[in-house]
């Protein structure tokens, strides 16, 4: 359907109160969100965090137990054929089958949405050429390497020219090259106007693709916001410090005005400043020396969003990305 | 096929939304040509069945028979065609009990996902398979017939051409009706598994009785009363019968039993087998109405 462009923000996906629960496990505990048109929207937590379970009712594979749900202007529940017409999936595994080849793929799909041969074949060329596979375009899937499988399944997800594209761990088990080639091409789909619901365990995915972030664990959301939002919110930078004695430190350091709040590690404890911490860092040593403190060691950051992360969940992340390790993360709790 | 269009169909201007099917055959057949080892050894099972059982089994049998005096004016057949339509009807029940695998391995490598994702209704996905299927078991029986004329059965001996024609469309209508009861009992069935190796096992317990308890290989007039019962309502024998009928003829004597259907019979017979396919389509119906794939 012809869709007008719109200058003012139009909510697409909009969720209240969410839950699903697998006998006695609550995989979704009452979530709400919503998600503007044309933005990249991402869910970000850590495996078994309710990622898949929400995104599996959005897009009508799982009925909803209770709460609300509308995708495209459309009830999940009450209408789940509009919701499916309206969006596109690539989905967490490769969903390709091996003996197809490329072009059989985006033909099957543009069957499936029963979409008029001209436009579907028109669509094909496009979108092989999009996602640079126009060269294989018969070759079957099996011989495809792990990135131009992602390729196939995002110009699958694309061929019905969907108003929402939902995307899975997009780039779960792909090189950082090709990981940074698949940011290229989701910032690109989203600049053509498709509104991107994404979810990630990946903290640099998220924080480097997304407009807006709803951090979810054990199937709550904990925070939301635009990823420097979030990083905000722990102050303009991180200290890490160790002393000879860390609780007379965070004793002395708590009640000034520039600390926002002070996490204690093992071996020492990280301030979160309010203002830029390298102005706030000789204060601080002249604050300690003053109390008679040592300092052994001292360390200046800004946010990450893996801080964020552990600062709002309150426990490790295991990620597998080639992230760097959160300062919140080091030590213990 | 015009029942298909009170489905539940979507969306403004979709009234090919109704030829969904035809999007889950194609690929279903991509699949079928092109697994190479699947299709030779799905095309050379029957005719190895038929030539080494049948050709084993008939040089004994008719030697046992031998002695059996001829009744006059009445056809009398040899074993490989009489068991040659069991042949037949076996092939068809394998391939269509195992034809609804391909539903198992599409749930288990995420495959269905996308099919069900979309809009298209679910039924086409059983309607796909199911041609599908018809197809596959049509290849298998034109192969047994033209193998087992080519080895010594008499099937169509004396017909016309016109009744050879009438007979290889009856036959196939039999065929096709049967194997769609079977392909919906298949998908139903796997639609509900996990495990290959369950599946598997469901299908090796279903094939044993269905095919003993028939009259694929012999006469089902000696049983016992129970187990006669049951041969008799097994769509296996009605699906026989049919074969015999439309490739034999309707009064033959084989393994010295007198056979005669009259057209009324084989119309019972070819009814009982839609009966049955409606019911498996029930089955397969609910089963994929609660499908939950994620």
């Amino acid at each position: 359907m012809p869709e007008t462009q719109q200058k003012h923000p139009e909510i697409i996906i909009s969720v209240e109160n969410l839950e699903h629960s697998y006998k006695d496990f609550k995989a979704v505990d009452g979530i709400s969100f919503s998600v503007k048109k044309g933005e990249i929207f991402s869910f970000l937590g850590p495996n078994g965090a309710g990622k898949s379970t929400a995104i599996n009712i959005l897009i009508t594979l799982l009925a909803k137990q209770k709460g609300s749900a509308t995708v495209a202007g459309f009830d999940v529940t009450r209408d789940p054929q509009k919701v499916r017409e309206s969006i596109g999936i690539v989905f967490q595994d490769i969903t390709l089958d091996r003996d197809m080849t490329v072009w059989e793929i985006l033909e099957f799909h543009g069957r499936l949405y029963n979409m008029p041969v001209e436009e579907r074949r028109k669509r094909i060329e496009e979108l092989l050429v999009l996602v640079e596979l126009a060269g294989k375009r018969n070759e079957r899937t099996k011989h495809l390497s792990g990135g131009m499988k992602r390729r196939l399944e995002i110009a699958r997800g694309l061929m019905t020219r969907p108003r929402v594209l939902f995307l899975d761990e997009p780039t779960i088990g792909l090189d950082p090259q090709t990981r940074l080639k698949m940011w290229d091409y989701i910032k690109g789909v989203n600049n053509e106007g498709t509104t991107i619901f994404l979810t990630t365990h990946y903290m640099d995915e998220a924080d480097q693709l997304s407009d807006r972030i709803s951090i979810i664990d054990h199937g709550r959301i904990v925070i939301s916001g635009r990823p420097w939002e979030l990083k905000n919110t722990l102050g303009r930078d991180l200290i890490y410090l160790e002393t000879n004695n860390n609780d007379a430190a965070v004793r002395v350091l708590k009640g000034l005005p520039s600390i926002r709040d002070v996490k204690v590690k093992s071996k020492g404890f990280v301030l979160m400043v309010n203002e830029d911490g390298s102005k706030a860092l000789p204060m601080i040593i002249d604050t300690l020396r003053n109390a008679g403190i040592e300092i052994s060691t001292i360390n200046l950051k800004k946010p990450s969003m893996d801080d964020v992360f552990v600062f709002y969940t309150g426990r490790e992340f295991r990620d597998e990305s080639p992230a760097k390790a959160s300062f919140l993360r080091a030590g213990g709790r | 096929m015009k029942a298909r269009q009170r489905l539940r169909s979507c969306g403004p201007g979709d009234g090919s939304m109704q030829y969904g099917f035809v999007t889950i055959y194609w690929r279903d057949m991509i699949r079928f040509v092109r697994f190479k080892t699947l299709l030779v050894s799905s095309l050379l099972q029957p005719a190895l069945w038929l030539a080494f059982f049948g050709i084993a089994m008939s040089s004994s049998f008719d030697k046992l028979i031998a002695g059996i005096p001829a009744t006059p004016g009445v056809h009398m057949i040899g074993y490989l065609t009489f068991m040659g339509a069991g042949i037949i009807a076996m092939t068809t029940l394998f391939t269509s009990l195992f034809g609804g695998i391909v539903i198992l391995f599409d749930k288990n490598w995420g495959l269905m996902r996308e099919i069900l994702a979309s809009p298209m209704n679910r039924n086409h996905i059983i309607f796909g398979i199911g041609l599908s299927g018809v197809t596959k078991s049509f290849i298998q029986a034109i192969i047994i017939m033209v193998f087992g004329i080519l080895i010594g059965a008499a099937f169509f001996s004396g017909f016309s051409a016109m009744q050879t024609i009438i007979g290889v469309v009856g036959i196939l209508a039999f065929v096709g009706m049967f194997a769609l009861g079977f392909l919906f009992l298949s998908a139903a069935i796997a639609v509900s598994m996990e495990s290959p190796e369950g599946l598997q096992g469901v299908i090796t317990l279903l094939t044993m009785p269905i095919f003993f308890a028939s009259n694929a290989l012999y006469p089902i007039d000696a049983f016992p009363e129970i187990l006669k019962i049951l041969s008799i309502y097994n769509p296996m024998t009605l699906l026989i019968t049919g074969i015999r009928y439309f490739a034999i003829g309707p009064d033959f004597i084989a393994l010295g039993k007198h056979y005669q259907y009259t057209q009324s019979d084989i119309l019972t017979a070819y009814l009982g087998l839609a009966v049955f396919a409606a019911l498996t389509f029930g089955l397969a119906w609910w089963r994929f109405q609660k499908a939950v794939v994620t």
